[in-house]
């Protein structure tokens, strides 16, 4: 490759939108491959895939995420589509209106709770247990609560990601394990605990898995936006 | 297509809109879906527009978290200083609260149905 064109594929947003697509669409093959195997996750392959291709590059993330901005644009948009599923459950959410919403503050609580508890047993420095704490929310809130707590907010970034992956893998092989098949619970463990990764994942299940996580994760960004600076306060004094 | 995205970026915007002019630390987006959703519930309906391209849209809601996902490549200086023991919190406190979450509801959604069996 010439110098020129190496400069061009660094530069252009075509390098990093085409990379993500391809990634994509490997990902589901190899997902489909395999019947949706919980470690044939989508996100989780794909994302493998294109780190590997980035560094067989050459190219740095931000190089990269000069196309992938326009995907990652999309959450936004596809956020509020999460209406419509759950406007098409809305029997089913008037019927568990009162359990769910139980459930979501529960669970809120318990995603900063053990995140601060676990990591301070693990001896973790201070920066870092705060940049835990709102791990379980969507990553703008999650980046929004550890600045005012006083954690790192890249880090806190990464933190959200990574446990929406592992989220999103666990929840469906944890819950057959405890005979928990309603695809209600399903929908909220994972819209609790693993966020939009989470949520993509229940949508690939069903659509009602998919419409009560994206319930539950909206409402957990509310809850731990008002819960954790209060919540990280007490358990850390 | 064009309805359906101006009907999902003007939610989004009017989420964006309230959320800065308050000064909440809530995404506009979460606050887009549930404007979105309680029109829906006045309205009764779901416009023809949102119903036939909203489902096809969100079976590939997964390809939007990939570059996120790649993200983990510029964090992982900050990830890798102990990794098995960051590897353990993140691990044991996601596997918590998903299983404090799923008891949680399985529980509630128990005691409901006994008290309404009772009645």
């Amino acid at each position: 490759m010439t110098p020129t064109v190496y400069e061009w594929l660094r530069q252009s947003p075509l390098t990093g939108i085409f990379l993500t697509l391809l990634a994509y669409r490997v990902a589901l093959s190899i997902s489909r491959r395999y019947h949706g195997h919980p470690l044939a996750n989508t996100v989780l392959v794909g994302a493998g895939l294109l780190i590997t291709s980035l560094l067989a590059l050459g190219l740095s993330f931000d190089e990269y995420f000069r196309g992938a901005s326009f995907i990652q644009f999309l959450l936004g948009p596809v956020t509020v589509a999460l209406a419509i599923p759950l406007y098409n459950n809305l029997a089913r959410l008037k019927r568990s209106a009162f359990a769910i919403l139980c459930s979501i503050v529960v669970g809120s609580v318990a995603g900063v709770a053990s995140a601060v508890l676990i990591a301070t047993a693990f001896d973790m420095p201070p920066q870092i247990v705060l940049s835990l704490a709102p791990r379980s929310a969507t990553t703008p809130i999650a980046i929004g609560v550890a600045e005012a707590i006083g954690g790192i907010p890249t880090l806190a970034a990464a933190f959200v990601i990574v446990t929406g992956i592992i989220g999103a893998v666990l929840a469906r092989p944890l819950l057959t394990l405890l005979r928990m098949n309603d695809e209600v619970v399903l929908g909220v463990a994972t819209g609790i605990a693993a966020h939009g990764i989470g949520t993509a994942r229940v949508f690939q299940v069903s659509e009602t898995a998919g419409a009560f996580a994206g319930l539950a994760m909206g409402l957990t960004g509310f809850v731990t936006a008002v819960v954790a600076p209060l919540l990280v306060h007490f358990l850390l004094s | 297509m064009i309805e359906t995205f101006l009907w999902l970026l003007g939610y989004q915007f009017a989420g964006e809109l309230l959320a800065r002019s308050l000064g909440w630390p809530i995404p506009g987006a979460v606050l887009g879906m549930l404007f979105l959703f309680l029109t829906l519930c006045v309205r009764k309906g779901i416009p023809d527009t949102l119903r036939h391209n909203v489902p096809r849209l969100m079976t590939h809601m997964s390809l939007l978290f990939i570059p996120a996902g790649a993200g983990i490549l510029a964090f992982w200086p900050l990830l890798a200083e102990r990794p098995l023991a960051m590897a353990a919190v993140l691990l044991l406190s996601t596997l918590s609260t998903l299983l404090i979450s799923a008891l949680t509801l399985t529980l509630l959604l128990r005691w409901q149905q006994g008290r309404k069996a009772r009645s």
